[in-house]
């Protein structure tokens, strides 16, 4: 007896063995080209900035405080660095601007396809999803020809008569977030989506059994049910526009920077290696701790629902 | 009241939704359009035309750039899939063993860290590898690809696997049939659908990136998305146009036999 319950335990070690043989090339991969090389990040924020790029390899903090503090050149002391902290600030607000309206116009979209009969249901769905697998630079690029002062948006308002010279929409942070909530929308509207699907339409007749309205159904029934959902859209489209590079570079032309345009300068004209390692390491803590919230309300959120 | 009573109805929803459908194809329509405009001009109609087609066509720096896109598009959607596959079947089908979790968070890392940070992770690991080793082609940009590609090659591969039916891979044993056996003549077959969904969503997340390759690529190795952001710069004519309407088809090609596959069920 004691015997088979060995040979079992073998096979099972056996087993698993096999397991990580198996997954060596996605975690080997993955740890060479994406996860190993953050610790390099981490180990460069702590060095001193080389005279053309790269590093000197000596310890030094400065990386870390010039990320909200600058050292005055004369007489050393150091004060809040404000470029630093408006662009901060530009990132968080914009971010969070972009996550409210995807929200408000990603809901009613998915709530439209989740009630559509079955059969056109996979039609709607595909019609969303088509913009989010095509490249991100040809969205920007086409939501800069609507908005530019030659472009759509424009050329219809003058020729109404609405407006006598061109609004400037285009390098604003107006620009930016009407970018951003374009390219992330599909992020909101899919996991919405996903928790609507599985909305059990009886607590709403219930709902209105008890002469609730409809707003009433909307407030107390629909949208506590599908707050996973909510949850996992709000975080899809937060992260992606708190570390934008693309929409902010072509879209704010240049002078409205977000965190991703400043962490870029530092490894291109700014030269200063170590504080683009320390902003990128700033940028991936708040991300961690987005994501954090994120699994504690979701967790939630499913016990509650589940 | 006139029609029946609705209980999924919200007021307003439709129009907000409808309206939504419109603004995301709008901008897309126009660029699609103009790209046939026979002018100059990427807003004013002059009539159609192919010459904006033809000359991104003729423009070597174009198809230099997408020749490069395909070339590492290729290699790592291939070696995403083939590690994803691996991954996908290691992490299946199983009882929660210790560093299961594990390989599920480190699988999926490259979707949780912002990719101007991973990026600059590569910037740096890279051109020390580059004046080390004095190698500067294009295997960089084709392992960098191919780790955030093995993340999307996962997820289908991984729901296929999981609404697989172990019955048959059990009567294959029964049958004494090897491991390898059991695995060549039943399990991928039925996962065959799976994995070349995993392989298209891989090549598609490879041809669109913008971020990585632009911080990676050494001098002369740009692929069409970052000579596309390199243009934006300067004055755009309807070629960027034509070239973006291409590119649109190709993704929507690609995309719609996914859906296909994906949706039938066997």
């Amino acid at each position: 007896m004691a015997s088979a319950a060995e040979t079992a335990r073998k096979a099972e070690r056996d087993d698993i063995r096999k397991r990580w043989l198996l997954s060596a090339p996605a975690l080997l991969i993955i740890f060479f080209a994406a996860a190993g090389p953050l610790g390099i990040v981490i180990v460069y924020s702590f060095l001193e900035p080389g005279s053309y790029g790269d590093v000197r390899w000596s310890f030094s903090t400065d990386a870390w405080v010039s990320v909200v503090l600058q050292r005055d050149i004369f007489d050393e002391t150091l004060s809040i660095a404000d470029a630093h902290v408006a662009i901060f600030w530009r990132s968080v607000t914009l971010s969070l601007a972009t996550t409210v309206f995807a929200f408000i116009f990603g809901f009613p979209t998915a709530y439209f396809i989740a009630t559509r009969p079955e059969r056109t249901r996979a039609l709607w769905l595909f019609l969303i999803t088509i913009p989010f697998w095509t490249n991100l630079l040809i969205r920007t690029f086409a939501i800069q020809e609507v908005i530019r002062n030659e472009g759509l948006f424009n050329i219809v308002l003058l020729k109404l008569g609405l407006i006598s010279t061109p609004i400037q929409i285009i390098y604003t942070d107006t620009a930016i977030m009407i970018g951003m909530i374009y390219v992330y929308l599909p992020l909101m509207v899919l996991p919405l989506y996903a928790s609507m699907e599985k909305l059990d339409f009886r607590l709403v007749e219930a709902g209105y059994d008890l002469y609730a309205t409809r707003f009433q159904v909307l407030r107390r029934i629909i949208l506590p049910m599908v707050k996973p959902g909510i949850v996992a859209g709000s975080i899809l489209v937060f992260i992606p526009s708190l570390g934008a590079y693309v929409t902010p570079r072509i879209l704010g032309g240049g002078r409205n920077l977000m965190l991703g345009n400043l962490i870029e300068l530092q490894f291109g004209q700014g030269r200063n290696w170590p504080l683009g390692a320390s902003l990128s390491i700033t940028l991936l803590i708040i991300v961690l701790a987005a994501l954090l919230i994120y699994i504690r309300y979701a967790g939630t959120g499913a016990r509650n629902h589940g | 009241m006139a029609s029946r009573f609705d209980i999924r109805r919200q007021t307003g929803f439709p129009t907000v939704a409808l309206f939504c459908f419109f603004l995301l194809y709008l901008p897309l329509s126009v660029v699609v359009i103009f790209a046939f405009n026979s002018g100059t001009s990427i807003a004013v109609w002059e009539g159609f035309s192919f010459r904006w087609f033809v000359q991104a066509w003729s423009n070597q720096q174009v198809v230099d750039a997408s020749i490069r896109s395909v070339q590492i598009a290729s290699v790592a959607a291939v070696i995403a899939t083939v590690a994803a596959t691996m991954a996908a079947l290691a992490t299946t089908r199983t009882r929660p063993y210790r560093g299961l979790t594990f390989k599920y968070a480190f699988i999926n890392q490259p979707l949780m860290v912002p990719e101007i940070v991973t990026a600059v992770a590569l910037l740096i690991f890279f051109s020390r590898i580059k004046i080390a080793t004095g190698y500067s082609g294009l295997g960089y940009l084709m392992i960098a690809h191919a780790a955030f590609c093995i993340p999307f090659a996962y997820l289908p591969i991984r729901a296929r696997l999981e609404s697989m039916d172990t019955a048959l891979e059990t009567a294959a044993a029964d049958l004494y049939a090897t491991p390898w056996q059991a695995f060549r003549r039943v399990t991928l077959p039925l996962l065959w659908p799976g994995i070349i969904a995993g392989l298209m969503l891989a090549f598609v997340i490879s041809l669109d990136d913008v971020v990585i390759t632009e911080f990676v690529k050494s001098a002369g190795q740009d692929t069409l998305p970052t000579y596309m952001l390199g243009q934006l710069r300067r004055v755009v004519t309807p070629e960027i146009n034509a070239i973006s309407t291409a590119f649109l088809g190709i993704s929507v090609a690609i995309v719609t036999v996914f859906f296909l596959i994906s949706r039938k069920k066997t």
